[in-house]
């Protein structure tokens, strides 16, 4: 720490830091531009103008760009010199000259950084009198659209684009005041991230088109704090609703899971919320074979409780996709010996394995702040950008970790990131890939190879063995597979923070096993490990922590006719197992009953169906792929019946006179007899506030102060105001009215803070600026390593891959858009996913004498389908890839063996 | 005075062949630097001499140098970039050193990329200069063929690879920050310094930049030493400068003299005066980017200091001159429409600032000023200074017009007055 003296008073700051953030941090008000706490200074917009003295006794000073210059032990500056302050209001004023002034129209207003810092700079009256100049916009794809009329030059977009997020096809053309943010012609812009530009970018340039089309001001958004649904990474989420209609997802800050930013994926595949396929009224069939009706909720809970009623052949199937909260609701109506967990055996037995290896220890699960930390990487198996889409990006800071000690010994401070970059070049920390085929982090990997997954497997047991002797060595290792390992080995354990990154995308256990030797043998070597495993929804962990029984023995219960009323959670199981065994299984229990929120195949089995709300209509808690348990909040209330799985499961209960749930008042009892019930989730009650909870009395507002329209709304209906719903479950307002200042860190449901109302206010609910919130980051880790001093080693390695006599080993591929289903029902996504196709090695192709793009007949668990070919030359030789999830297509029971059918030769 | 830059140019500027250039002496001094002296004794000697960079912004060669890392931990490969992109309106000086006498630039080059060890060089050259181009590139066969670049040039052990660049053109390209990313195939916008280029330059790696008449002074300095180039100077700063003129004076042109010569005798007898009827009424002194000098400072000695005491800089010692007959703001306006179109774009007061001081000055040319225009020229002027804007662009820009605001004041508010340019009919 140093200090500072500003405007004759004395603060201590972090030396580590520039002026412009060290004045953030202190809470006081600077405006900028170009700055961005996740991408440092570069100096160009001149917006953080300060006056800089030389000492004590300088009166005259310097006009200083507060962002490239490093807090210095006894600097003396001033942000309110007459001069300084000028300056700063002649940036806007030349920012304006050519700034349509749309704001009325412009997506942006309201939340409009360029709107604060104008009035922040305090300049108003305009003096340029000349014509501006315009510009063509750009289609730029589904879910950006283009207004450069707007832009203001500040280049956080390309550096945000490309810099941080490595995507190549957006840039700055042209020259001094013609400066053209874009792409190089129209088109789809291709990063898997490009949705943060719309709030990296300070105005209304770059805006969500998914917005747009049923678009509100910031102000008229009612937003609760989420978690997104769409993969394990469990990203924080700003949801909002208007109307009863989802409108918009935003980044939520959490400076130790997603920081600023989410994938695409998570910001624009919420529009299933709003979809037509969802299920609003409970369907029941009277007879097995007539046509389900739709009915209300008495009828429904009704018929339901007498088949339960004093039935012990009931078991319930949880969901790898519903909260802790439903699922438990769920164990206790049908009990503890009858609650099964709705994965596939395959994934079941994986993600327990993944649960052991972290329970056991001796790594640790970081977070993907801490990811960013890793000096050497291993990653075994998955394809990152298209599993678990923020860690990719993660990964993308932490290979520059090596560029910190470049910039280091040229006395360059880290914050300045052009000097940064140009310094340290295509430097990049050791970042090894081991995959099936290609992937998009590759390009800043030290070395990637393609391999089958068991061929994965066993390098990875050979770098084990390699860091330490004790770990078991591999037979029959090729040349190159073996000083590949010694390569990966040696660079692992000269780091400080190695990080092994694999997950369940492979569906592999050798995998998992060969990671958590390496941990092991890391350890044993005196490292500090960490080990990751992405998983495949956005409770796997969850769910799995439960110790739910398999779906298999579900079904042996059903077979043995020990079970004759299956109650499924939010679960669509053709995506879990084989197609026809679905069906089997379906058809065998007598009474099906589903929760879901969208029709699909198994819902159309049900003799009872009912309506549950989606994620942004009730409350609930995840556990991510750290082992960190988040809630999610409700952020509107859906239209009746619909209602959260929890309490229908609760009201089932009751209707069938069991007492099990009757006194749970509301949803945080539920989370509250979770962590008394399961030791594992003690912790979850904690993470944020009982319903009781109140700050000067009052709840937290889940609408602005600027909320308009309440009365008019619903004047069609009724002129006088609706009575504001009460929200017996939490600690929320559905109301403009409440506590204004800032909530506990898990309740933020906006980012505002007087003078700033974009997302750029998080620097006000910040320790320092990118650091943690007040209060500490939300969640709860539930899992931490046993500290033992050796932990034992897997020893089942397994043969290498032989590619088959005309048998293919066919893999899931994965797409961010495509392989989740729920995100699907977005316009956007769906129009950005591949269709279904069948990708194989150039080499096999010739031999088959198949082309890119030609129709392929291929059978796989006796199926046939006809695919579009197209060739992938990074596949190994003898494996088969098929897009994972696309409706239609087998993935569920893949790895399999499949061949192509004589047609196609 | 002896001359040491356009000793060897032919009046018919043809260029001078490898075999003329080394018949007239040279390339002894290289060949003496890299196979007698140490980098840093070469250092040494150019500190001595008081060299100062003739880019424009004079800062002494030898110092510069210094700061690059030297030994065997340095990073490596280390550059050494030639600027001879030109193209600062109105300087013209490099010109003819590319074009009459490449080798000299070449033996410059060698020198100084020996004295910071350097292992990699180029001539990053203005688009426009074809000539130039053709008379380099043919001079680089014949110093490769000769054993003069390459590996183990001179046998001294010593590697030197040097390679033409030809920009794009863009003023901006001319910046040294600007250049080093323009031939690293970026968009040509400046870096912030610190880190300078010396430590963190061309691929991140010690680079030194330096102006065209810089590098041609050097093997003078090492054939006879510093003391007898410091006293070809007339003044304090060491050895000859190339002085020109353009404007409407009787022989516009680019003289070698010594350093400090008045702006009288530049151009009263070098450039033969003003033109019938015409009378001077004021000069750039060394480029657009540099403020006027009027009548009053006709005797000063341009050199750094006493330009810099008479309220402008030396810059490039290219003198444009203003005469009586020629409007000011049009002169001014014609210099703000080039300064607003090769802004570079990156910084907000430069960008979005000049096209503004260029429209208002429009608009007084064609009568449609008004007073409160002026105001918002000062505040330009005062605001686009240095510091304020990321590089010198901006603040070149306002010397002439805030000069101009000062010295031609009355011409201004006539324009104003009366509605019209008072200087077209
Ligand atoms: C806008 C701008 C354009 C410039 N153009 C040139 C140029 O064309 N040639 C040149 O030598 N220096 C130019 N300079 C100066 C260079 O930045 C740099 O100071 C110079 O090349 C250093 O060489 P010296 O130390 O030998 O003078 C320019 C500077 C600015 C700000
Ligand atoms: S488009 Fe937005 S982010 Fe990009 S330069 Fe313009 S204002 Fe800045
Ligand atoms: S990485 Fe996963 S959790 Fe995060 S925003 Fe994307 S889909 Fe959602
Ligand atoms: S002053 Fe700014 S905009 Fe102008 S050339 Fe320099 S960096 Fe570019
Ligand atoms: S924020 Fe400091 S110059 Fe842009």
């Amino acid at each position: 720490m140093v200090t500072i003296h500003i405007d004759g008073t004395s603060y201590q700051v972090d030396e580590q830091q520039n002026l412009l953030e060290a004045i953030l941090s202190l809470g006081l008000d600077l405006p900028y531009f170009c700055w961005h706490p996740a991408m440092g200074s570069v100096g160009a917009c001149r917006q953080c103008a300060i006056k800089i003295y030389k000492d004590e006794n300088d009166t005259q000073g310097k006009i200083t760009m507060a962002c490239m210059e490093p807090a210095k032990e006894g600097t003396y500056l001033s942000l309110n010199d007459a001069e300084a302050k000028e300056m700063r209001s002649h940036v806007i004023q030349w920012l304006m000259t050519n700034h349509p002034h749309d704001c009325p129209i412009c997506d942006e207003g309201g939340e409009c950084h360029l709107q604060d810092m104008t009035v922040m700079a305090g300049h108003a009256y305009r003096r340029h009198r000349y014509n501006k100049r315009t510009y063509r916009n750009q289609y730029l794809g589904p879910f950006i659209n283009h207004e450069m009329n707007r832009c203001i030059q500040c280049y956080r977009c390309v550096r945000y684009y490309r810099d941080y997020a490595g995507g190549d096809d957006l840039d700055a053309f042209a020259a001094h005041n013609h400066v053209y943010f874009g792409r190089h012609e129209d088109g789809v812009l291709q990063n898997e991230f490009s949705g943060n530009l719309v709030e990296v970018c300070p105005t209304g340039v770059f805006t969500d088109k998914t917005l747009k089309s049923h678009y509100t001001r910031k102000w008229d958004l009612t937003t609760a704090p989420s978690i997104c649904h769409h993969c394990s990474m469990g990203c924080n989420i700003i949801a909002g609703e208007r109307y009863g209609s989802l409108r918009r997802i935003y980044a939520r800050y959490n400076g130790k899971v997603n920081g600023y930013f989410i994938c695409d994926r998570g910001r624009f595949g919420y529009e299933f919320v709003n979809s037509d396929k969802r299920i609003q009224q409970p369907m029941l069939r009277k007879e097995r074979n007539a046509d389900p009706e739709p009915t209300d909720k008495q009828t429904i809970l009704r018929h339901i409780a007498e088949r339960i009623q004093n039935n012990d052949r009931v078991i319930g199937i949880g969901s790898p996709i519903a909260s802790l909260e439903s699922n438990f609701a769920l164990q206790q109506l049908v009990g503890e010996n009858r609650f099964y967990g709705g994965i596939s055996n395959s994934e079941d037995r994986l993600v327990k394995t993944v649960i052991n290896i972290l329970r056991q220890g001796p790594a640790r699960t970081p977070s993907l702040k801490e990811i960013e930390n890793a000096d050497a990487i291993l990653v075994l198996g998955e394809d990152l950008t298209n599993t678990a889409p923020m860690m990719a990006l993660s990964l993308r800071q932490a290979v520059r970790n090596i560029q910190k000690k470049i910039a280091q010994k040229l006395n360059i401070p880290y914050w300045q990131d052009a000097a940064v970059r140009e310094a340290a070049q295509e430097e990049y920390s050791p970042c090894y890939i081991a995959t099936p085929a290609g992937t998009k982090l590759d390009e800043v990997a030290r070395k990637s190879m393609r391999l089958a997954p068991v061929d994965i497997a066993r390098l990875g047991f050979a770098v084990a063995h390699r860091i330490s002797n004790d770990a078991p060595g591999v037979d029959n290792l090729s040349k190159e597979l073996a000083s590949l390992a010694a390569e990966i080995g040696e660079s692992l354990k000269g780091a400080e923070h190695p990080l092994i990154v694999t997950g369940t995308s492979c569906r592999n256990e050798n995998l998992l096993h060969a990671s958590a030797n390496i941990a092991a043998a890391l350890k044993n070597a005196g490292a500090q490990p960490s080990i990751s495993f992405t998983m495949h929804d956005a409770n796997s962990m969850g769910l799995a922590m439960m110790n739910a029984g398999t779906l298999a023995q579900a079904k042996h219960e059903v077979q043995e006719g020990n079970a004759d009323t299956v109650i499924i959670l939010e679960n669509d199981l053709y995506k879990r197992i084989d197609e026809d065994a679905a069906t089997e299984f379906l058809d065998q229990c007598q009474h099906l009953i589903v929760l879901d929120y969208l029709h699909n195949k198994t819902t159309s089995k049900a003799e009872a169906v009912l309506p549950v709300s989606a994620f942004s209509e009730t409350f609930g808690t995840l556990v991510n792929q750290e082992g960190r348990a988040q809630r999610f909040f409700e952020v509107h209330i859906p239209a009746e019946p619909v209602q959260a799985g929890w309490q229908w499961l609760k009201d089932l209960s009751t209707a069938a006179g069991k007492n099990a749930m009757s006194d749970w008042q509301n949803f945080h009892d539920f989370t509250r007899h979770l962590s008394n019930a399961m030791p594992q989730f003690k912790d979850i009650e904690a993470i944020s506030p009982p319903p009781g909870y109140r700050v000067a009395d009052q709840r937290i507002p889940r609408q602005s102060h600027r909320y308009s329209g309440r009365t008019a709304m619903h004047a069609h209906h009724n002129v006088h105001e609706k009575k504001t719903p009460q929200d017996k479950d939490s600690a929320f307002a559905f109301s403009m009215e409440g506590y204004r200042g800032q909530p506990p860190p898990s309740m933020i449901p906006l980012f505002w803070s007087p003078g700033w109302n974009s997302a750029q206010s998080i620097n006000k609910y910040q320790i320092e600026v990118g650091g943690g919130l007040h209060g500490g980051d939300p969640g709860k880790r539930l899992i931490e390593p046993q500290e033992k001093a050796d932990s034992p080693y897997f020893k089942n390695i397994p043969e290498p891959f032989e590619p088959g006599e005309n048998r293919w080993l066919t893999l899931p591929g994965y797409h961010i858009f495509g392989s989740e289903s729920l995100s699907m029902h977005t316009p956007g996504v769906a129009e950005r996913a591949p269709g279904p196709y069948l990708s194989i090695n150039d080499h096999d192709a010739a031999q088959l004498n198949i082309k890119d793009g030609a129709d392929a007949t291929y059978v796989v668990a006796d199926r046939p389908y006809t695919l579009a070919v197209k060739i992938n030359a990074s596949l190994p030789r003898g494996v088969v890839e098929l897009p994972a999830g696309l409706p239609g297509l087998p993935t569920a029971i893949l790895p399999a063996w499949g061949k192509f059918s004589e047609a196609s030769e | 005075m002896e001359n040491v830059l356009t000793k060897n140019i032919r009046p018919d500027q043809r260029p001078v062949s490898l075999k003329e250039y080394e018949e007239a002496g040279g390339y002894q001094a290289a060949r003496d630097a890299v196979k007698k002296k140490t980098p840093k004794e070469v250092q040494e000697e150019v500190k001595k001499s008081n060299l100062k960079g003739r880019g424009g912004a004079g800062f002494p060669t030898g110092v510069k140098w210094g700061f690059v890392p030297l030994g065997d931990d340095a990073p490596r490969p280390k550059y050494l970039v030639a600027n001879a992109d030109e193209m600062e309106p109105g300087t013209f000086k490099d010109r003819v050193l590319l074009e009459g006498d490449p080798h000299l630039l070449i033996e410059g080059m060698i020198i100084s990329a020996f004295a910071i060890d350097a292992e990699v060089s180029y001539i990053f050259l203005r688009w426009a200069y074809k000539k130039a181009e053709a008379a380099i590139e043919k001079a680089l066969a014949e110093a490769y063929e000769a054993g003069y670049l390459g590996k183990n040039i001179f046998g001294s052990g010593y590697n030197l690879d040097m390679f033409l660049h030809t920009s794009v053109g863009r003023y901006m390209c001319g910046e040294e920050t600007g250049l080093l990313n323009a031939l690293e195939g970026k968009r040509a916008t400046p870096r912030a310094k610190p880190p300078f280029p010396q430590t963190s330059g061309l691929f991140g790696k010690p680079t030194i930049v330096n102006n065209v008449e810089t590098l041609c002074s050097v093997p003078s300095i090492i054939a006879k030493g510093a003391d007898w180039y410091r006293k070809l100077s007339a003044t304090e700063d060491g050895g000859t400068k190339l002085y020109g003129v353009s404007g409407r004076v009787n022989k516009p042109g680019v003289w070698e003299l010594p350093m400090g010569t008045t702006m009288r005798e530049i151009i009263e007898e070098h450039a033969g005066g003003m033109r019938n009827g015409l009378r001077f009424k004021g000069a750039l002194p060394g480029g657009a980017s540099t403020d006027f000098l009027v009548n009053e400072h006709m005797d000063i000695p341009m050199d750094y200091a006493n330009v810099s005491n008479a309220g402008s800089r030396l810059g490039t010692g290219t003198l444009i001159v203003l005469d009586d007959q020629t409007c000011p703001v049009g002169f001014v306006l014609n210099l703000e429409r080039f300064f607003a179109r090769e802004s570079c774009g990156w910084c907000t007061p430069c960008r979005d600032g000049l096209p503004w001081v260029e429209r208002i000055l429009e608009s007084i040319e064609q009568g449609d000023g008004r007073n409160e225009d002026l105001d918002l020229l000062n505040m330009h002027t005062k605001y686009l200074g240095p510091g304020l804007t990321f590089c010198a662009l901006a603040p070149g820009a306002m010397e002439p017009l805030q000069s101009a605001l000062k010295y031609f004041a009355e011409d201004f508010e006539r324009h104003i007055k009366e509605k019209r340019c008072p200087w077209r009919h």
